[in-house]
């Protein structure tokens, strides 16, 4: 699945759309600590997280993610989207808990 | 006597913070806007303190030493000092504390180390917005020991703060005094979490820009226009 297919497929609301909709999503990656995520997430991967500020746009950029979606109803406060815009990071958005979002995804993904 | 302060703001060694965050620009707008005491203080770092120091000296205001320190839990808690001396004995043993993760200015920003005469000397190689090995309950101690006090910041906001991240104030906590973005929180907050009460309010700018420096807003109740005298009602309760 690309980063457009999933963005058409309406699973997740859309806060900024990026520059990579061809991007292949490749793997489900949740975590909050930004420290964690700087080092274990994986290239390609959709990364399911509350934090929204510009440092998870940066963390994204830094491993590649191909998306970033904020769960339980999280915002991207305006710098973080700023960022986002810049940098072209797609970034989604559901009011749903991180588990039950992350494993719609997988559920697709398979 | 009321001492107006801005006791947040990051300078351009912060990632995230503008390049013409300067200290000579941080300690003149701070002077233009009337500010009696202020502090620089950055991600896990301290050096652009020197600089702060000699330029709080020939503009007359007074600075407070430190750094917004990052826990492992990716809180962020002010550690403020009242020399430098301290400041930057704490700086040192904190960065034995970094994670081994590099910089990469053009996706965090540049982490510029500045003169009093604006000349960028050095530039920090390791990310400092990333979390440290030192855990929230370590750092009241931890500064007590270095001279200091901790407050943790922003305490109201919904990242990188001991409320959005713990969720909740540890029973062993020792710390009094915290930073609220908005004081207006206060009541409310006080009521989810008692232990605020016996605790000193204050509010900085947080600024990464220099238009966003506190104006003559806030002061602290001081016995006098020192920096020991801030950091004394900063552990005390008389804000």
């Amino acid at each position: 699945m690309t980063v457009k297919e999933l963005i058409d497929s309406g699973l997740f609301g859309v806060i900024n759309e990026g520059e990579n909709p061809d991007c292949e999503v490749t793997k489900v990656y949740a975590c909050d600590l930004l420290s964690f995520a700087m080092s274990k997430a994986v290239s390609g991967s959709a990364w399911f997280t509350v934090m929204g500020n510009m440092n998870t746009i940066a963390v994204a950029v830094l491993t590649e993610c191909s998306c970033i979606i904020l769960c339980e109803g999280a915002a991207l406060d305006e710098t973080g989207l700023q960022k986002a815009q810049q940098q072209g990071v797609t970034v989604l958005k559901t009011a749903l808990p991180i588990f039950e979002a992350a494993l719609l995804l997988h559920e697709k993904l398979k | 006597m009321k001492l107006y302060y801005d006791l947040h703001i990051h300078s351009c060694l912060s990632p995230c913070g503008d390049d013409d965050m300067l200290p000579s620009n941080i300690v003149g707008m701070a002077m233009l806007k009337g500010l009696d005491v202020i502090a620089v203080t950055d991600h896990c770092s301290c050096k652009n303190c020197p600089a702060v120091k000699a330029l709080a000296e020939n503009y007359g205001i007074v600075a407070l030493f430190g750094m917004e320190l990052t826990t492992s839990e990716e809180v962020h808690v002010l550690c403020l000092f009242d020399e430098l001396e301290k400041a930057m004995s704490f700086g040192e043993y904190v960065s034995t504390k970094y994670l081994p993760v590099q910089n990469e200015p053009e996706i965090f920003g540049r982490q510029q180390i500045a003169d009093e005469d604006d000349n960028i000397i050095g530039e920090e190689q390791t990310l400092l917005i990333n979390a440290t090995q030192i855990d929230f309950d370590e750092v009241f101690d931890l500064c007590e020991r270095y001279g200091g006090v901790m407050i943790p910041a922003h305490i109201d906001k919904n990242a990188n703060s001991l409320l959005a991240n713990l969720g909740f104030i540890p029973n062993d906590s020792k710390f009094t005094c915290v930073e609220l973005k908005h004081k207006g929180y206060y009541e409310e907050l006080c009521k989810k979490h008692p232990y605020l009460k016996k605790c000193n309010v204050i509010s900085d700018s947080d600024a990464h820009y220099l238009g966003d420096i506190n104006e003559r807003i806030h002061y602290i109740e001081a016995a006098e226009r020192t920096a020991k005298s801030v950091i004394s009602a900063l552990k005390g309760k008389n804000i």
